[in-house]
């Protein structure tokens, strides 16, 4: 049981990340790498600020706004230097492995001891008088375990609202237009570079938090946690689209939140199967390359354009 | 009004594929007035549109409109000035967004987006009123997504858009090109329409000679980037399709003319 509240746990956590990875990949339709370094580097950020007894909320801000400017720094290249935006993603996540080494000063800094925000929403129920364990739909959970996990959904539902209300507001329509017909918006005005640039920041900016709120859960932050998670993140939203469709911000965001918990479930069923850690990734990276194939063998979209003259008329 | 001096640019100078694109063009074109502009493939007219919208910059010469030099403008800054249609029916409009999201869009065009929601009640109704005045029944489908309608539906919609909010000027380039004969025809009514009641200054590019010589108060002919006639007034309003049959035809032989004459001189001397 208390497998499963963690693995839900953690699921929660790295929809934050999902969310992130579907403002890239789905609106701007950028597979952003960057997601893998600044995932490290919410965690980073975040980890030796708490360890230096900053404020966790600060510190965790810290991590989220460290995120936006790794964001920041990979639109400029793509939007202002016309990099490749492939390139510009490798370029940044690559650079970041070093910077967040820096930061860290070695390549793991453990936060058993410390005040945390998992560890401060850990303590809240029995400071309200709680109980020490609690019976939920039958099962007995500890306090602290269903305070995190609460907490986890509360910080995504909260994200996801404001997510949901930002992409339909005069900004956020421009945004979504960027990344489906960028001539057309262009043509009304819009500076589709710095529309480009501001969702990558948004979008790394979650990625960052949900590196930061994991370190914190698991208790250390570590230089190579950020590797492979912009796969795990389009594994989420894409299973995510294959259970809701994709028909409106919300709902879709809503799918992207399943979807990454899905598959957490899945990992752990499987690890519990006796899958090898080892093969993880290798089995996260099939799993989406079948997800991007597979739709292709199904009904092939055709739009036919018109095309035909009048008759009385002659054309020059 | 629209002031071109000296425009001239190049595509790809000293490279084997270089196009001298536009060859010095002047052309000045009074407020609300209607210039309809053909030429042959080629000739230059697409590129007219997209300097004049800021696609690419010059590489001599200047634009001012509405008495600002935008010379130098990028492309999103003269959108406040300039509504667009494409001859694409795909290209004016968001796909994936459905008609209401796009109207929220062209009813920002130019202006800063801000943190309002897009979607309201008020701008809902106004977004009815105007498509009913299509007569296409798209006020029903506000929530339906762009993509599942029509070619001529989806330019009747950015025609809409492009002229949404006050509009210096307007740029269309073939824009019932792809539809089929009744769509067009109905596009060209709404066009005369919308052009006629908001005294628009308009620019549209045409491969159908009926559309030329009924449309517009104004008729340029380009060749090779630059402009070979420019017709207006009486002249514009007597011309008949056979005779701007026989201009291109002019211009063909020419052509002809040149290319053998070159063969001739590559024969003799070369
Ligand atoms: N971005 C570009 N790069 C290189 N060459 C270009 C570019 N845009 C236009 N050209 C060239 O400039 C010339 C004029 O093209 P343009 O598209 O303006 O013709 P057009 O008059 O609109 O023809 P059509 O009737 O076929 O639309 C062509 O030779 C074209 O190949
Ligand atoms: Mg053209």
């Amino acid at each position: 049981m208390n497998l499963l509240l963690a693995s839900l746990t953690i699921g929660f956590i790295l929809s934050l990340l999902s969310a992130g990875v579907y403002i890239s990949f789905r609106i701007f339709h950028m597979p952003d790498i960057t997601a893998d370094g600044s995932f490290a580097l919410g965690a980073a950020v975040s980890a030796v600020l708490i360890v230096q007894e900053v404020n966790p909320v600060v510190a965790t801000s810290a991590g989220f706004a460290a995120g936006c400017v790794a964001g920041l720094v990979t639109g400029m290249l793509h939007t202002r230097f016309k990099i490749n935006n492939l390139l510009s993603g490798i370029l940044v996540m690559t650079a970041l492995y070093s910077v967040n080494l820096h930061i860290m000063g070695k390549s793991n800094v453990p936060m058993l001891y410390e005040t945390t925000l998992m560890t401060m929403a850990a303590k809240l129920p029995t400071l309200m008088g709680s109980e020490d364990v609690v019976n939920i739909l039958g099962w007995d959970i500890s306090n602290s375990d269903a305070a995190t996990f609460l907490f986890a959904i509360l910080m995504i539902v909260a994200v996801s609202v404001v997510l949901n209300r930002f992409f339909r507001t005069h900004l956020g329509t421009a945004m979504r237009a960027t990344g489906d017909n960028p001539d057309m918006i262009r043509a009304l005005g819009v500076n589709t570079g710095n529309m480009i640039t501001l969702g990558l920041c948004i979008s790394n900016g979650l990625v960052a938090l949900s590196g930061s709120l994991l370190a914190q859960y698991q208790g250390f932050a570590d230089v190579q946690m950020g590797i492979g998670m912009i796969v795990l993140g389009l594994a989420s939203v894409i299973i995510g689209e294959a259970l809701v469709g994709s028909a409106g911000i919300g709902l879709t965001l809503c799918g992207v939140i399943m979807g990454s918990l899905l598959f957490r479930l899945l990992i752990a069923i499987a690890l519990r199967w006796g899958l090898n850690p080892t093969d993880l990734k290798l089995i996260t990276a099939i799993f989406v390359l079948v997800a991007l194939i597979v739709p292709r063998f199904g009904g092939k979209l055709t739009h036919r354009k018109q095309r035909s003259s009048h008759a009385s008329d002659t054309k020059v | 009004m629209l002031q071109i001096q000296k425009f001239d640019k190049t595509f790809n100078r000293d490279t084997m594929n270089s196009v001298h694109a536009l060859n010095q063009v002047d052309l000045t074109i009074e407020a609300s007035s209607f210039v309809v502009v053909v030429g042959t493939n080629g000739s230059g007219k697409s590129t007219l549109l997209n300097a004049i919208a800021g696609t690419f910059l010059p590489d001599t010469g200047s634009i001012e409109l509405a008495n600002t030099n935008i010379t130098r403008w990028p492309e999103h800054r003269r959108a406040r000035f300039i509504g667009r249609v494409f001859q694409d029916p795909f290209k004016g409009t968001a796909p994936g967004m459905t008609i209401a999201e796009n109207l929220a869009l062209a009813s920002g065009r130019g202006r800063r987006r801000g943190l309002k929601q897009a979607l309201n009640r008020s701008a809902l109704g106004v977004f009815k009123g105007r498509l009913a005045s299509l007569n296409m029944g798209l006020e029903d489908r506000l929530n339906n997504p762009i993509g599942s309608l029509s070619g001529g539906q989806r330019q009747a919609i950015t025609l809409l858009m492009a002229t949404w909010l006050k509009t210096d000027l307007l740029l269309l380039d073939e824009h019932t090109a792809a539809l089929d004969p009744r769509a067009a025809d109905q596009i060209i009514r709404l066009t005369t329409d919308i052009v006629s009641q908001k005294k628009l200054t308009t620019m549209m590019v045409t491969h159908s000679m009926n559309q030329a010589v009924s449309q517009g108060d104004r008729l340029i002919m380009m060749h090779k980037g630059e402009i070979m006639h420019d017709l207006s007034g009486a002249e514009k309003s007597r011309l008949r399709p056979d005779d701007l049959l026989t201009r291109f035809d002019e211009i063909r032989r020419s052509e002809q003319l040149d290319s053998s004459a070159a063969q001739l001189l590559e024969a003799n001397y070369v």
